[in-house]
């Protein structure tokens, strides 16, 4: 009985019914990251001992309680820029290749209260910065349903190590896709709630604005129960919503009746590829199907967001990042002449190129002269572009779109030309900019048997409405029930 | 040509807060190097700003105490250089919406009131501390201690109104004395809870035009600030005689030689990249906020001294000094709900409390007379049970036992001797032996009538009515 | 607009990173594309729009103020790259 191949509730029964214990789960998936992370490379960090004596723990737990919670001795993995206390987080950089937390971000702090199992940290583009897992100081993570494919990013070893059932769940991070794209790419469930849903406390920053963490899983059911765990209020985040979180597992209905589900045409461009538009379609026809209501919309400004988000989220990072400068913590270079050369040396030799570039553009639109023909404009637009969704959900309850217009490309395929890497996030930026929720899930496959991922958005704080769609979707398709097969 | 000086001055106030703006670590000085860091001061990644809701409320009593407008809405933004004390590199502070804008503050000048504009108030964070020398072997480094990082300050900035070194220190001391007041700042410069730089031109007078200006920093006294600034608008007249441009650039004090020097060679582009701090939300503070601050805000210099004058009729002089500190005025109210003669009481606090506090450089909170027994004293004179001359010994005495006034009148006997047949027998004992004098006296030379009464009030020891010894010797002698 | 090598060498001043030779000129033209697509924003009328910079709509988050120091001087210190008697240790500052 191969233990990793379950999802979360699944365990959960088990582990309720004593038919296993947290230990033998653990142990499964240790050994299945053994087995597989040399040929994807999820892993930045496996904490093989800390993940036996959590799950040692859970199963103490377990023994003297009939009410556990639903993650309670259920191994997930971190994207590596979520600091873990006395862990390694190094946010795929060299810079932070040695930084070890002396704190627990919130949602850790969450997981560990549900009495998670956390088996380690996951690989990533340098600082987030990426759509393709490339960038990393710590190697490429590699698709786990074709190795010669990019598994998505930036948290492409969250999706990976969903895919390949090396943890049952992960938590990552969106800023512009970063949770969806990846999902896509790796055929599982993503979800981006909504901005200030989660803590950003302990969540290392790119551009502090967009940033949201997020959950990868292999069904609804289990987003549901990440999700449950890690939402709610934190004095520690300003930007934290000071709302009642509802339990996302109620939301399970296998029914979309009367859902207004909206079809942006702006979504549907030239450039998508065609096997991604027909599985998209042939989504669209079975919500029809299931009673939804299709509703044609517009969101007028969509062709403005890669350019917007490229300067605010730039413009957020180049400050963002300037704390990296080998004084108080991670690399710093040697044999500097004096404090200028000791900056200069530590950032050259400590940022990758990706990195540095977003860090050049980003100080170039806000400096002098060029703040209000860039930043200020972009924030503007920003402003338009939310009003867009704003009046959309006047129409829909839920907004459906493919979430890339490909599916996973080659490694090495577009990193010579940044700009055509920007625009893979396409269809997933709109909705950070405005701050509203939204997923990707399977909803099908290309017939090189690559994944296409469906993404679905709602209103702010409407998470529940969209794993309603979701689930009912799943309910009536297979997709997401499909494994990749490493061997 | 004859040249006046233009002077701005932006001055850094610490808030006396127990924790610091955006996060809990406490603002306790001289505890060990950075031992009041946690992650948001130290700028770990990851960590988030949290805004102390005590610095935005003394930010708002300044405002409303130097007559500014206090925003509506206010946003923090982030203001971007590297520098070892900045450990964001970055520092949260406001530039497009500050906390308040467009106050005033008036000096005295000569007598003649003169009003500074206030340009803007803002909220931000300090910066660490760099230790150069001192602290390990290795002469080649820097030492940062960032327990001051993130420790609250406010940053007020005056119009160019200012137009002598003289000036400067005039409103920088009612500034400072202002934060005092209000409790939000104790206002040491030596120490750095309050700084100073001034931005400095000269121009032709009668010109309109500003001209080219130099920032000043480093003058962490009023000493300095008036010496600095002098030093600089001699040294702009003599570039611009001398037919040179001033360059705009930021000078340091050099303390010892007493000069401005160009910190030219390290100045780099500023280009501070502002822009909002998307981890913290806009402030908004409505009337009843608003209202809520004010309402705790005390009386303040100008009213008091302009209160002082009327209430307790006493000059405009007194009121001034009694008012310079909020605890001497208390003091002197405290006084004079124990008795009548407010002019009394300022004159003693005036003269003998203010000398003697000085003497033995205490604060008036530390005086050990209280206005309880000061105004027990001045009831001893006022009814005539002792002298001003014998008051003197009384406050010395009060001053160094603590003992109420008549229990050192009752131990001493010191009670005045208004009894004229006792003065009328001591004044025949002074008369009987000085029979000399008494010729001379009665010879015509007038100004011995003196000579009599220091004798009488010697035979006293002091406790005789001065009054009634004036008036029974001039009957005695005649 | 056009970014220039001379725009890019100084903002890689202010960001504090070295560019060589070939990173300039790499930079130059791969920003030059970049802002050449961004520039598609400038077909928009922005005048009467207001900026958005968060899309929060809190407001007056603030906490009381107490102090608690949260970390030990050794969390403060120890992912330090160079410390000395409780103090960071940087290269010399020239004041």
């Amino acid at each position: 009985m191969s233990l990793c191949n379950m999802a979360i509730s699944e365990l959960h029964e088990l582990l309720r019914k004593k038919k296993i214990s947290s230990l033998e789960i653990t142990t499964q998936y240790l050994n299945r990251i053994k087995q597989t992370d040399d040929k994807i490379n999820s892993f930045i960090t496996v904490l093989e001992e800390d993940a036996v004596n959590h799950a040692i723990e859970a199963d103490k737990i377990i023994s003297k309680n009939d009410d556990f919670s639903a993650l309670t001795g259920i191994p997930v993995g971190i994207k590596d820029l979520i600091s873990t206390k006395d862990v390694r987080t190094t946010c795929g950089s060299k810079i932070l290749h040695n930084y070890s937390p002396p704190y627990d971000a919130t949602v850790i702090r969450k997981l560990k209260e549900n009495n998670a199992v956390i088996v380690g940290k996951l690989n990533m583009d340098e600082f987030a910065m990426g759509s393709s897992t490339e960038t990393s100081y710590f190697g490429a993570t590699k698709n786990p349903w074709d190795t010669d494919r990019i598994p998505g990013g930036s948290s492409g070893g969250c999706a990976s190590s969903v895919a390949a059932r090396q943890c049952a769940a992960s938590l990552g991070s969106d800023t512009g896709g970063s949770i969806r794209q990846p999902a896509a790419c790796c055929g599982v469930v993503g979800f981006k709630p909504t901005y200030g849903r989660v803590s950003r406390f302990g969540l290392i920053a790119f551009a502090s604005s967009l940033d949201q963490i997020g959950t990868f899983s292999i069904d609804t059911r289990d987003c549901a129960i990440m999700l449950n765990a890690v939402c709610g209020h934190d004095p520690a985040d300003s930007t934290s919503a000071k709302l009642k979180v509802p339990d996302f597992t109620k939301a399970l209905v296998n029914d979309v009746r009367g859902m207004r589900i909206g079809i942006p045409r702006e979504y549907f461009i030239e450039g998508i590829d065609a096997e991604v538009l027909k599985a998209v379609n042939d989504s669209i026809e079975l919500y029809r199907k299931l009673g939804a209501t299709i509703v044609d919309i517009d969101l007028p400004h969509t062709k403005y967001a890669v350019a917007v988000y490229y300067i605010i989220a730039t413009a957020e990072a180049s400050s963002n990042l300037a704390r990296y400068d080998g004084v108080k913590y991670g690399y710093r270079a040697k044999d500097a002449n004096d404090l200028l050369d000791m900056y200069c040396k530590t950032r050259t030799q400590g940022f990758g190129a990706e990195v540095k570039r977003r860090i050049m553009l980003g100080t170039y639109v806000l400096s002098s002269g060029y703040y209000d023909a860039y930043y200020l404009r972009a924030q503007k637009v920003r402003t338009l572009i939310t009003k867009d969704f704003r009046d959309a959900f006047e129409k829909c309850d839920v907004i459906l779109t493919p979430t890339a217009p490909t599916a996973a490309f080659k490694i090495g395929e577009k990193t010579s030309d940044p700009l055509q890497m920007y625009l893979s996030d396409i269809f997933t930026i709109s909705a950070n900019l405005a701050g509203i929720c939204g997923a990707s899930i399977p909803c099908g496959f290309t017939s090189d048997g690559l994944p296409v991922g469906l993404q679905l958005l709602a209103k702010h704080f409407d998470e529940s409405l969209i794993i309603q769609a979701a689930h009912t979707f799943e309910q009536n398709t297979d997709y997401h029930k499909k494994l990749p097969d490493l061997g | 040509m004859e040249f006046e000086a233009v002077i701005g001055l932006e001055v850094h106030a610490q808030m006396l807060t127990d924790s610091k703006i955006f996060c809990g670590c406490s603002t306790k000085f001289g505890n060990e190097p950075n031992e009041n860091t946690c992650m948001v001061c130290l700028g770990l990644p990851g960590a988030l700003p949290v805004l102390n809701k005590k610095v935005v409320e003394y930010a708002m009593k300044v405002a409303i105490a130097t007559d500014c407008k206090v925003a509506p809405l206010s946003i923090f933004a982030r203001k971007n250089y590297f520098y070892p004390d900045l450990p964001k590199g970055y520092q949260i502070s406001q530039y497009e919406l500050p906390i308040a804008e467009h106050g005033r503050i008036s000096i005295d000048l000569d007598g003649k009131k003169k009003v500074i504009g206030i340009t803007r108030i803002h909220m931000e964070e300090d910066a660490g501390k760099l230790i150069h020398e001192g602290v390990g072997e290795d002469t080649d480094c820097s030492y940062v201690d960032l327990n001051r990082a993130c420790v609250p300050l406010i940053e007020i900035v005056s119009e160019p109104d200012i137009r002598t070194p003289k000036e400067a220190a005039l409103y920088l001391k009612k500034l400072r004395q202002i934060l005092v007041y209000l409790e939000i700042c104790d206002g040491n410069m030596e120490e750095g809870s309050l700084r100073c730089d001034a931005n400095v031109s000269v121009r032709p007078v009668g010109q309109e035009k500003f001209g080219t200006r130099a920032e000043l920093k480093n003058m962490n006294s009023f000493k300095f600030i008036e010496k600095a600034l002098e030093y600089e608008i001699k040294r702009q007249i003599h570039t611009i005689n001398n037919g040179e441009e001033i360059v705009q650039e930021t000078r340091l004090f050099d303390t010892s030689k007493g000069v401005t020097i160009s910190m030219r060679s390290k100045e780099e582009a500023h280009d501070y990249r502002y822009f909002p701090d998307p981890d913290l939300v806009p402030l908004l503070i409505d009337d009843a906020w608003y209202n809520e601050v004010k309402a705790t805000i005390c009386e303040l210099p100008d009213d008091k001294i302009q209160r002082f004058v009327t209430q307790y009729k006493i000059p405009e002089y007194d009121a001034e000094v009694l008012s310079s500190t909020k605890q001497l005025a208390d003091y002197y109210e405290e006084t004079v709900k124990h008795t009548d003669d407010t002019k009394m009481a300022s004159n003693w606090i005036m003269g003998d409390i203010l000398r003697e506090l000085k003497n033995d450089n205490i604060e008036i909170d530390a005086c050990p007379v209280s206005p309880k027994m000061l105004a027990e004293m001045i009831k001893l004179i006022k009814d005539g049970t002792i002298s001003s001359k014998i008051a003197k010994t009384v406050f010395e005495e009060m001053y160094r036992s603590k003992k109420m006034p008549d229990a050192i009148v009752r131990e001493k006997g010191l009670v005045q001797v208004t009894d004229s047949g006792a003065i009328e027998n001591m004044i025949d004992d002074v008369i009987a032996a000085n029979p000399n004098q008494y010729e001379q006296y009665k010879a015509g030379k007038d100004r011995l009538f003196g000579f009599f009464v220091g004798q009488v009030m010697k035979l006293s020891k002091g406790k005789a009515n001065p009054k009634l010894v004036n008036e029974l010797l001039k009957k005695k002698l005649t | 607009m056009k970014i220039t090598k001379e725009e890019v060498e100084y903002v890689a001043k202010l960001a504090r990173m070295y560019l060589s030779k070939e990173e300039a000129k790499m930079f130059t033209g791969q920003l030059d594309k970049i802002l050449d697509y961004i520039n598609l924003l400038n077909e928009l009328d922005v005048n009467d729009v207001q900026p958005t910079s968060q899309s929060v709509s809190k407001r007056n988050v603030l906490r009381k103020d107490t102090a608690d120091n949260t970390f030990k001087k050794e969390e403060s210190l120890k992912n330090a790259p160079s410390q000395d008697k409780g103090f960071f240790k940087v290269p010399k500052v020239i004041e």
